[in-house]
């Protein structure tokens, strides 16, 4: 039986403890706005192609919908999701997902957790896959992947994603009932901070601004920019003048995908997108995100030989 | 004779698919066996949420020897035609045999085919049952190219009979067939080997896993019961949630818990919806119908009985509903104040981009169902006012957050608005009748908007030319016009529907027309109502316009054609309904059309009178005779009328009948229209059809006996003169032409 963890960072240390010693490279947040885990390059173009790939991360996502000015127990516009993306995915993957719950303090003895179908799809990624969100006790603590399909390519060989809620998954863990009130570091540091010490803030200035304040026409342009940008970029001979190598640019264009994203994501908040307009603006990122994908398989990481 | 035991076992196969997938296993398995020559005495398949498995009993140990004999092209035929022909039958050249037969030498092939052992033939049907298995959707997974519904990790399949258990060798892309398999994931996750069916299912028990889902679902429902009626409760019975309940676990254990104070003033439909659609958990019920608990089905038993687990649903519900409660009272404040936020909401909604936004509909609901009012003994400003908050609450964030509760959540809203009673049913009720067993509103403001929200959509995919065709019908227009039906059967409902589906068709055209303005469909639509046709209020209004200075836009000019085009179309289309739904009354499809024909037939009511009345004389002894008489005589004077070239219809006279069978007709036909006429006037189509069967015997009788082709001219003219006037008195009540036989 497990001890029981104290702190919201101490689920993320023993997360990454865990999926460590399971031989995943502990990578580090991707350094721009993304509404989750999944944008992280070390998802998306890592799952596609033929080179095998194990890693685990923390990354910050952005609802820009989901604000709430921090009074919600458990809405909010900025929250940390736990991604592991194996490729190919394990025979064992299941019971190697279920060592991490034990990891971080969820007794198997006592907990009922129960795999539900729910199948996976990103219209913005062009992406899907089959398989569960991973119930403990009656609350969804994960999601449970397994990809097909990515930037309109098949999946060969299949990689099996868990993205975990942290906070969600914290929260319960801890014995919390307000976000807010969820100890950040050891209730017995010498300066013990909660998740509002650290986060409240934040979440009321992000809650304003991303419903009334945030311009949308300045949002409209960058959203058009980082569109024509993404296309720009690829568009460029694959071989490169100066150094007389192949270098096909897939991830600095797709950093602009991502960001066409948040930009769609943010506009959406504001109420500025219509109905039908919704699903063209959604076609349009996922054209990138092809893009993308169809320049990453190019590449060496991507699997060309 | 032995017995199969499959087990396909997997990661967590979906609920709703399993039931499906553990008979299509069986179907799929049985089939091919079948087909490859052996025969079985009986199987049975079940469903977790972790394997499918299928039990085979009595099967054959072998196919049988089969000989079959295939004739051939003639002795001397081209080399390359019996080369073809060995090919196709799979023989060698040198096997084939001549043959005399009468007609000249001719090959034949005998193809023996020895029989195959069981063991065999199961590898090949099993893995070609697995490779090819109908899940809905499927997957691959690590580096194989495998399908399945989610990973598949192992395959039991074994033949046992009294001197032990064989595995038949299966190998599908590494996957090794055994007689392996592991108990409850949590529980009892050890593998075991197993030697038979009745092995198999006792030491799953054993490892906690009930393998058929009946079981399961029976443990689950009278457990809960009990729980529920221990405390002076009630479950709430939810079939499908409780095939899916089934669905989720190998092991059920049922535990009940509260729903906290805070939350017991959300409407139960919110409480259900919320605890079934997020958390599969069953409401318990007190006598007065408030869901005051909930029942959660766990899947494992834990040593302190489930209170951990129970500890954390409830605790998990809490979240859902708080966030419910948040939705509700956002929702009842702005009820309160009337509502006009989301009605104004509706305005960015659209409800089909040629047809406008959904408070462009509303707008167009109010109008139609202000008319229909009067009609349904409701008041005009009250259905209206109805029409105009039926949809509200599609606005609302409980409906956002829980799209099946629209219409419910309106008519709680519209109470809390401070409108009446009438008008928060109708929120509700609108939408009604769904299906043909869904029930049909009857009060009168509810009819009204229900009647407006139906002959709006269909006039509005009628005007933008989206019909439904063959099995294709995206807008469910075929059930709208059925629900227009039931509407204005079921209560009795006198109305033409010409009129309503002309006007609403001008208040579409508003939108699909560019120059149509305003106040030429207000004006168009208010002498509609006054004639009660299009083609008179059209006129009318060109007329007054014209003599006017005000003009006419060109979208009014274009309504001349398309709405009364329109306007036949659709009434076809409710005629095409009405017949089917007819048929399933048992009225055949000669009786409608032998109504249809008749003047009147937009008022459905009045057709279906016509019709049934029609129909239950028909069934009469008489009600038979006599339309064999009609067609004797309708024959008969049409014969005569088309050589002649000139139409009987003079009135006969008595003084030149010569028999007393021929007075008597007059004498009938006399009575009959004195009592028909007045019949028909009140619409009593019954006692219409009862005078016309006393016409029966006095046709027949004159048939009989007198011969209409008579020598003289002048009898015979009057005879046929009289047979016009069976034929106008019985044309009178149908149009008995268009009846079959």
């Amino acid at each position: 039986m497990s001890d029981t963890p104290r702190s919201f960072q101490e689920i993320i240390l023993r997360l990454q403890a865990y999926w460590a010693a399971k031989g995943c490279a502990i990578m580090q947040p991707y350094d721009m706005e993304v509404g989750a885990g999944t944008f992280h390059p070390a998802t998306t173009l890592r799952s596609l192609g033929n080179v095998p790939w194990a890693a685990a991360y923390v990354q910050p996502s952005r609802r820009p919908t989901d604000g709430r000015y921090g009074e919600n127990p458990n809405r909010l516009q900025h929250y940390y999701q736990y991604q592991v993306l194996i490729k190919p995915s394990p025979p064992d993957l299941q019971a190697l997902y279920l060592g991490s719950l034990q990891a971080i303090g969820i007794d198997m003895e006592m907990h009922d957790i129960r795999f539900v179908e729910d199948d996976w799809e990103s219209p913005t990624l062009g992406a899907w896959g089959l398989g569960w969100e991973v119930w403990c006790d009656g609350m969804e603590v994960s999601q449970f992947t397994y990809f097909q399909q990515v930037g309109g390519h098949d999946c060969h060989p299949v990689s099996g994603e868990l993205t975990y809620g942290l906070e969600r998954l914290a929260m319960y863990v801890l014995g919390v009932d307000h976000v807010m009130d969820m100890p950040f570091n050891d209730p017995d540091a010498p300066i013990p901070l909660s998740y509002g010490d650290v986060f409240k803030q934040a979440e009321q200035e992000y809650s304003r601004f991303n419903f009334d304040i945030a311009d949308t026409e300045i949002l409209l342009k960058h959203f058009e920019d980082a569109e024509k940008e993404c296309a720009a970029i690829l568009s460029h001979e694959q071989i490169d003048p100066k150094t007389g190598h192949k270098i096909v640019m897939a991830q600095p264009a797709y950093d602009q995908a991502i960001k066409a994203s948040h930009l769609f994501n943010l506009l959406d908040a504001r109420g500025v997108i219509s109905v039908t307009e919704r699903q063209a603006y959604i076609g349009r990122v996922r054209t990138l995100s092809k893009l993308c994908a169809d320049a990453f398989v190019q590449t060496a990481a991507g699997g060309a030989a | 004779m032995p017995d199969l035991l499959i087990e396909l076992f997997s990661e967590e196969i979906p609920a709703r698919m399993q039931a499906k997938a553990a008979s299509d296993l069986q179907r799929l398995v049985t089939d091919g066996l079948v087909e490859a020559g052996l025969t079985y005495s009986g199987a049975g398949a079940f469903s977790t949420p972790r394997r499918l498995a299928l039990s085979v009993e009595g099967l054959t140990a072998e196919s049988p020897d089969t000989r079959e004999e295939r004739k051939g092209p003639k002795v001397g035929a081209p080399e390359k035609a019996i080369e073809g022909f060995c090919r196709g039958a799979g023989i060698a050249r040198e096997t084939l045999e001549a043959r005399d037969t009468g007609k000249g030498e001719v090959y034949f092939a005998v193809i023996e085919k020895p029989g195959r052992k069981a063991a065999e033939i199961i590898a090949e049907v099993l893995e070609d049952a697995i490779r090819n298995f109908p899940w809905p959707k499927s997957m691959r997974w690590g580096s194989g190219s495998l399908k399945w519904v989610r990973p598949l990790h192992s395959i039991i399949c074994i033949l046992s009979d009294e001197a032990g258990a064989d595995v038949v060798a299966v190998d599908i892309d590494g996957i090794k067939s055994g007689d392996n398999t592991q108990g409850h994931r949590f529980m009892a996750p050890d593998a075991f080997s197993v030697t038979s069916f009745d092995d198999y299912e006792s030491k799953l028990k054993r490892a906690k896993v009930i393998l058929r889902a009946d079981e399961r679902a029976d443990m689950i429902w009278s457990e809960a019961s009990n729980q529920a009626f221990a405390a002076g409760l009630e479950l709430v019975e939810d079939k499908g949630l409780l095939a899916e309940v089934s669905g989720l676990v190998e092991w059920p254990v049922v535990l009940m818990g509260t729903i906290a104070d805070d939350f017991l003033g959300l409407p139960p439909e919110v409480l259900t919806a919320s605890m079934k659609e997020h958390q599969k958990f069953f409401s318990v019920r007190d006598k007065t119908g408030q869901v005051v608990r909930f029942v959660t089905v766990a899947n494992r038993e834990t040593k302190d009985h489930g209170e951990t687990i129970l500890a954390g649903n409830q605790k998990v519900l809490f979240a859902r509903l708080s966030d419910a409660k948040f939705f509700w009272e956002n929702d009842l404040r702005i009820a309160k104040t009337g509502g006009a936020e989301w009605l104004n909401a509706l305005g960015n909604v659209t409800f089909h981009n040629k047809l406008g936004t959904v408070a462009e509909l509303v707008n167009r609901m109010a109008a139609l169902s202000a008319d229909v009012a009067p009609l349904v003994n409701a008041d005009a400003s009250e259905a209206a006012a109805a029409a105009r908050f039926a949809k509200a609450d599609l606005s609302s964030e409980m409906i956002y957050e829980f799209p099946d509760l629209q219409g419910l959540m309106g008519r709680y809203y519209a109470k809390e608005a401070g409108l009446s009673d009438a008008i928060a049913a109708a929120a509700q009720d609108h939408y009604s009748p769904l299906g043909p067993s869904d029930d049909v509103p009857t009060a009168p403001v509810s009819v009204s908007v229900a009647l407006a929200e139906k002959i709006d959509k269909l006039t509005g995919f009628w005007a933008i030319d989206e019909k439904p065709t063959g099995s294709k019908d995206p807008f469910a227009l075929r059930r709208a016009a059925l629900g227009v039906i039931r509407l204005v059967l079921e209560n009795d409902l006198r109305l033409n529907l010409d009129r309503f589906i002309d006007a609403q068709l001008v208040r579409q055209k508003f939108k699909v027309e560019d120059s149509l303005t305003n106040d030429e469909v207000n004006e168009l639509v208010e002498l509609i109502a006054k004639h009660g046709v299009f083609g008179a209020a059209y006129r009318t209004m060109k007329d007054v316009w014209g003599k006017s200075d005000k003009v006419l836009s060109d979208g009014f000019g274009a309504l001349e054609q398309s709405v009364p085009d329109k306007s036949v179309e659709l009434l076809a289309f409710f005629h095409d309904r009405l017949k089917v739904y007819l048929r399933d009354e048992g009225i055949s499809h000669d009786v409608i059309d032998a109504s249809l024909a008749m003047p009147g037939n937009d008022d459905l009511l009045l057709l279906v009178n016509r019709a049934e009345a029609l129909a239950a004389f028909l069934k009469t002894d008489d009600g038979e005779n006599l339309i064999q008489g009609f067609k004797r005589a309708n024959n008969i004077l049409s014969q005569a009328e088309e050589k002649d070239g000139v139409e009987y219809s003079f009135g006969a006279d008595i003084k030149f009948a010569e028999t007393d069978e021929e007075k008597a007709l007059f004498a009938a036909l006399d009575a009959a229209d004195a009592k028909i006429a007045p019949a028909m006037e009140a619409e009593d189509f019954a006692a219409a059809m009862s005078a016309m069967a006393d016409l029966r015997k006095p046709i027949d009788a004159f048939f009989e006996t007198v011969q209409i082709n008579a020598d003289s001219d002048l009898l015979r003219r009057n005879r046929l003169n009289l047979l016009h006037r069976i034929r106008t008195i019985c044309l009178s009540v149908a149009d008995l032409r268009k009846l079959a036989g």
